[in-house]
């Protein structure tokens, strides 16, 4: 066997620093250095990191013995093209400290470009392809980022608010005539 | 098609294609297996043949409109699928549902996370090539079927809950009808242990195959079943303590090594089974504090959810659930993003597959019990 798994971890024992929204938004700012805009909510917080330090805060999230955010539940991406911006969104969770982070970046809509998480979480590689896959982000260092729900020759992102559907994928057409219950078009 | 890696013959590589219909592929998936002989170098899982553009048909339904879409999520989990995105919009929104339907709900969802585990377990046991267990287990599930067609007129996609409550109310005959499903089912329970789960094939074939270390589970973001059986002792319904689990008493299992090693196949199919007698501790709980009153809270008629968003999870019965849900201040989410289990157990196959026998392949995505309609969406 070249793998061997760990013994059992206890996680519900272990003792648990649960920081309020505003304590963790100056952990960020000061392992990292940098001013970062937050948003307390109406529900659920979330921290706007500047792109370039987009991995650094990962790296950082994830090793800091305080935070430890070792799981990222999702990465996803949500147009805005009135502000002519992709937000990039990672969904964290700390199951030592039991506490949940979300954190943000701001990309160009035109040039959608921004650091892979691969590095820092497995996980991130196939939450990216679906994010380059559905929205056009490029993940630089992503060690596969090829479409993966949708085919290889696909032309668009769905879910880009101005997509337009094509009317036929290889001579399959994707809508149906609207029949009444005669089968008689309408 | 062979390719030759190098110039000597004798060590090429073939390229296999397993899937897309393939007896033993779960659903609609492809895998490309790069084999030498018996030993794959790896298998690369090639997913999306059943992608329906959920998350698109959310941005042009309203609130309440959407929610027999979550049911197509997954169709062995509709119920957990409902839970945590009726549990997003009432976060949203700020509603509580009355304490009857947090019941009805956790009655509901435990019963779907058996028979989700029936059908697993009975697909473990058939891709492994013994199709008896997987006939039991099926007619255990027909039961369920029936009692979810009298709770709500469904039998898979059941559209139960509402935002604020739930759909139906149930009544003494079918509280019965659960008890008497529960007293019946724990001895099939005793039943499929000693068929099936320390048959010395079957063991063989799961035990010490495709370890999955706590550090890999981690990190590659596995949850539920899959996520437990490699010693990772987390649970949703326990440690975030959503609806009314607080106040039930349960137990979750572990992989604990007892025939190979901590995160093997077989711990990932022991762990569920161990899972299946949770429930029925669950529901039994249920049926004793089942309280009465009203089963929807009150909720406008048209949903305008503020400008807010949220992610709201659940422990499914392939782990955690979750959605993301930006509203905009309209009658229509701006966006939804489903986390899924079988997305990431997905994810994991190409690197634990390095190594394994072709035939272990197939125990590998049984025991990661990964459904297709819920990594493609």
């Amino acid at each position: 066997m070249e793998r061997h798994a760990e013994p059992i971890r206890s996680l519900v024992e272990t003792a648990r620093l649960n920081m309020n929204p505003d304590q963790l938004h100056k952990r960020l700012q000061e392992g990292l250095g940098i001013e970062i805009e937050w948003s307390e909510g109406p529900v659920d917080p979330f921290y706007l990191i500047p792109s370039d330090f987009w991995v650094k805060a990962g790296l950082f999230v994830r090793d800091a013995t305080d935070l430890s955010f070792e799981f990222l539940r999702s990465l996803c991406g949500v147009d805005y093209p009135d502000e002519k911006s992709i937000l990039v969104v990672a969904h964290l969770f700390s199951y030592q400290h039991k506490m949940p982070l979300v954190l943000k970046t701001k990309i160009d809509r035109d040039q959608p470009k921004i650091e892979s998480l691969a590095s820092v979480w497995p996980a991130a590689c196939w939450h990216e392809r679906e994010t380059y896959d559905l929205l056009g982000v490029v993940f630089t260092g992503n060690p596969d980022l090829r479409r993966i729900l949708l085919p290889e020759d696909w032309v668009g992102h769905p879910l880009r608010k101005d997509y337009q559907p094509p009317n036929q994928y290889h001579g399959i057409p994707t809508t149906r005539p609207v029949v009444d219950c005669d089968g008689e078009q309408l | 098609m062979i390719e030759p890696t190098d110039n000597n013959p004798q060590r090429s590589e073939l390229v296999l294609n397993m899937g897309p219909h393939h007896p033993s592929t779960h659903g609609v998936l492809r895998f490309v297996v790069y084999t030498d002989g018996e030993i794959m170098r790896r298998a690369q899982p090639d997913i999306g043949y059943l992608h329906r553009g959920i998350e698109k048909i959310a941005e042009n339904k309203t609130y309440p409109g959407y929610m027999p879409f979550t049911d197509r999520i997954n169709y062995l989990e509709a119920m957990f699928c409902n839970q945590a995105y009726a549990i997003a919009i009432e976060k949203i929104l700020g509603i509580t549902p009355p304490e009857r339907a947090e019941f009805l709900r956790v009655i509901a969802c435990e019963l779907n996370r058996i028979a989700s585990h029936q059908v697993t377990l009975g697909c473990i046991a058939m891709d492994l090539g013994a199709f008896t267990p997987f006939v039991y287990l099926l007619r255990e599930r027909e039961k369920i079927n029936d009692m979810m067609e009298a709770l709500c007129g469904n039998r898979l996609t059941h559209n139960y809950m509402r935002i604020g409550g739930v759909s139906a109310d149930l009544d003494d005959t079918w509280l019965g009808n659960l008890e008497g499903f529960l007293d019946h089912f724990e001895l099939i329970l005793e039943e499929f242990t000693s068929l099936i789960v320390y048959n010395e094939i079957l063991v063989k074939r799961l035990a010490d195959v495709a370890v999955i270390c706590a550090a890999d589970a981690v990190g590659y973001g596995l949850v539920g079943p899959n996520l437990r059986a490699s010693g990772v002792n987390w649970d949703c319904r326990r440690d975030l303590g959503y609806s009314v689990y607080p106040q039930l008493e349960f137990d979750v299992p572990l992989g604990r090594g007892e025939r190979g090693t901590v995160g093997d196949c077989f711990e990932r199919f022991v762990v569920r089974v161990e899972e299946m007698k949770q429930s029925c501790r669950i529901l039994r709980q249920c049926l004793r504090k089942l309280p009465d009153g009203e089963i929807q809270a009150k909720v406008p008629k048209m949903i305008k959810a503020p400008k807010a968003e949220v992610y709201s999870c659940v422990e499914g019965a392939r782990g955690e659930l979750g959605v993301y849900v930006v509203a905009d201040g309209t009658t229509k989410p701006y966006r939804v993003k489903w986390r899924t289990g079988s997305f990431s157990a997905m994810s994991i196959v190409e690197a634990i597959s390095r190594g394994l026998m072709i035939a272990d392949l197939v125990a590998v995505i049984a025991t990661l019990d990964v459904i297709a309609p819920e990594t493609d969406r």
